[in-house]
């Protein structure tokens, strides 16, 4: 199961990244994880957020350079080992990670988000060896046990 | 010293008849022998007979760089190409450079006025000169280069590249002068500064040009370095460095008119400007036979002066550079069109149009900036493929401007959008 992360470019000027925040506000969308790239000129805001279609439309009407694209939250327990357990079975089959972070939706285990080379070879093995991943709602709607 | 008293000390009358002369045969051979202007002459009505001499020069119709290009490579070459021994090229608008052909008489000629100059500014056989203009199709280097060898001097072809190993060489050598650009001088000053080697040369001559520069720079250049600055001015069209220089009175370049009529346009009306007024300089080359040109737009804004100068010289002078008459900006010595940025953004084809040139000079030394819009169907969530698209399109840039541009991604409509000609250009360098 695919999800789908919205990433936006966004240059390294005063108010540009208060400006995304602000955007996603006003429209009612939810941010459930990001992370954040940065380089001497520019940085990549990648996020999980409630409404990604709507999302990618809102900031482009902002005038932002912003797309979709297919990741996936693989469930892990929250103990030591975990992810270096994940990350083996992806080295051996071959496959490089562009990059991940966590997403904060996963109640009281932890998802990670990754861009692999090859998503599908990904999804067949982590399968293969057991290994959930989070379907659309799970990963958009915020499913944690915490309120405030 | 005056190197060809004979030529740079005549009367005006000796001039005129001179010029009148040279361009009767001229024209007569340009009409036999290329197309171009036997057609232009022709759709005029005129014949090589009804040009007398230089009062009849404006009958004739301008030559432009478009022209150039329209005749590209060798179209309006005057002589076969055996005759030919070398070519240059400069920057065109678009892709297409801007070739010249010289024949052997032509290098003869460009260097003997090359060691006019170098004469003019005190340089003689005792020196030792470092020539670091770009040697290859730019015509700094070698131009220099052949004019400080008929004078006799010591050369040191440094071209452009490592500054430290000019210093080196510089201060190893005793190097007494040097031929570069302003601006590259005032950073070999820096250097030496923050070394604290700057009163450890012996540097006593510079002649500075290929790109424009002011009165405050040449004293900034003079106080720094302990010597005398002088200006060189010339464009490949015309032959190269060495079609005007100035002398130790500083009051304007001599042009070699024996060999260059000049005149003064203005650039709207093509009408002549009187003497004194600011207007668009054009040459007419008169001894050129490879690529003679009839009345070159140089684009170059400047005025002009007949006055006998205070050194001795006759020759008219042109007063410093006033700017352009087109959207041409010179970047360390290279000329380059907006119009070049765009084809090559376009050709790529993975980059919006919209695109802003920011020209600065950091540490006296010009750098270029390209801001590009970053569109969505190119945009992507990966650094290293962005990174990717930045490197591919400063290495296009490179390629098509022959000088290292600073490429820098945008955001989307961040780039000025304008009625009618949108603004591609920031100078933030301080030259007039």
């Amino acid at each position: 199961m695919l999800i789908k992360q919205l990433s936006v470019f966004i240059e390294n000027r005063k108010g540009r990244l208060e400006r995304v925040t602000e955007t996603l506000c006003k429209h009612n969308i939810n941010i459930l994880s990001f992370s954040l790239a940065d380089t001497s000129e520019y940085g990549l805001l990648r996020m999980i957020v409630s409404d990604p279609e709507f999302g990618k439309k809102v900031l482009k009407e902002e005038g932002f350079s912003a797309k979709l694209t297919d990741v996936i939250a693989v469930k892990i327990a929250q103990k030591p080992g975990t992810l270096h357990d994940v990350l083996k079975l992806l080295f051996e089959a071959e496959l490089s990670v562009e990059y991940m972070y966590t997403l904060s939706t996963a109640g009281k285990n932890t998802s990670i988000i990754m861009k692999l080379s090859d998503l599908e070879t990904a999804l067949a093995t982590l399968d293969k060896h057991g290994y959930q991943v989070c379907t659309a709602s799970e990963a958009y709607e915020n499913n944690d046990f915490v309120d405030k | 010293m005056i190197w060809n008293e004979t030529k740079e000390c005549m009367s005006r009358d000796q001039i005129h008849n001179l010029q009148s002369a040279r361009l009767k045969k001229m024209v007569n051979r340009v009409y036999h022998n290329v197309e171009f202007y036997r057609k232009k002459m022709q759709e005029l009505g005129m014949e090589p007979g009804d040009i007398n001499g230089l009062e009849d020069l404006q009958k004739l119709s301008f030559t432009t760089k478009n022209d150039l290009r329209e005749n590209y490579p060798f179209g309006l070459f005057a002589v076969p190409q055996s005759e030919i021994v070398r070519v240059h090229a400069s920057s065109g608008t678009t892709g297409k450079a801007t070739v010249v052909g010289y024949t052997r008489r032509d290098i003869e000629i460009w260097q003997e006025c090359v060691t006019r100059v170098l004469a003019m500014a005190g340089v003689g056989a005792q020196d030792k000169i470092q020539v670091a203009y770009g040697y290859g199709l730019f015509t700094g280097g070698l131009g220099l280069h052949y004019g400080a060898e008929n004078l006799g001097a010591t050369v040191i072809p440094m071209s452009t590249g490592s500054t430290q190993k000019l210093i080196t060489m510089m201060q190893d050598f005793g190097v007494t002068a040097i031929a570069c650009t302003p601006s590259y001088l005032l950073h070999i000053a820096e250097m030496l500064e923050e070394a604290g080697q700057i009163n450890n040369i012996n540097l006593k001559v510079a002649i500075c040009g290929a790109e424009p520069w002011t009165e405050n720079m040449r004293k900034e250049i003079e106080t720094k370095l302990h010597l005398k600055a002088y200006d060189i001015y010339g464009l490949s069209e015309i032959m190269g460095p060495g079609v005007a220089a100035d002398c130790e009175c500083h009051a304007g370049l001599h042009v070699y008119e024996d060999h260059f009529i000049p005149e003064i346009i203005n650039p709207d009306t093509l009408e002549p400007c009187k003497e004194g007024e600011v207007g668009e300089l054009v040459f007419t080359t008169i001894t050129k036979e490879g690529l003679p040109l009839i009345r070159y737009r140089t684009r170059d804004l400047t005025s002009i002066n007949y006055e006998k100068c205070e050194c001795g010289r006759t020759l008219a002078r042109i007063s410093r550079f006033k700017g352009r008459s087109d959207d041409m900006l010179i970047i360390r010595g290279v000329n380059i069109f907006p119009s070049q940025v765009e084809a090559a953004l376009l050709e790529l084809g993975e980059t919006s149009p919209h695109y802003l040139m920011i020209v600065d000079r950091i540490n006296n030394l010009d750098v270029l900036e390209v801001q590009v819009e970053v569109e969505e169907r190119f945009f992507s969530d990966e650094i290293k493929q962005l990174e990717g698209l930045t490197k591919k399109i400063a290495h296009a840039l490179q390629t098509a401007l022959g000088l290292s541009v600073k490429v820098k991604l945008v955001e989307p409509r961040t780039i000025e959008r304008s009625q009618g000609k949108a603004k591609r250009v920031i100078d933030r360098r301080k030259l007039i």
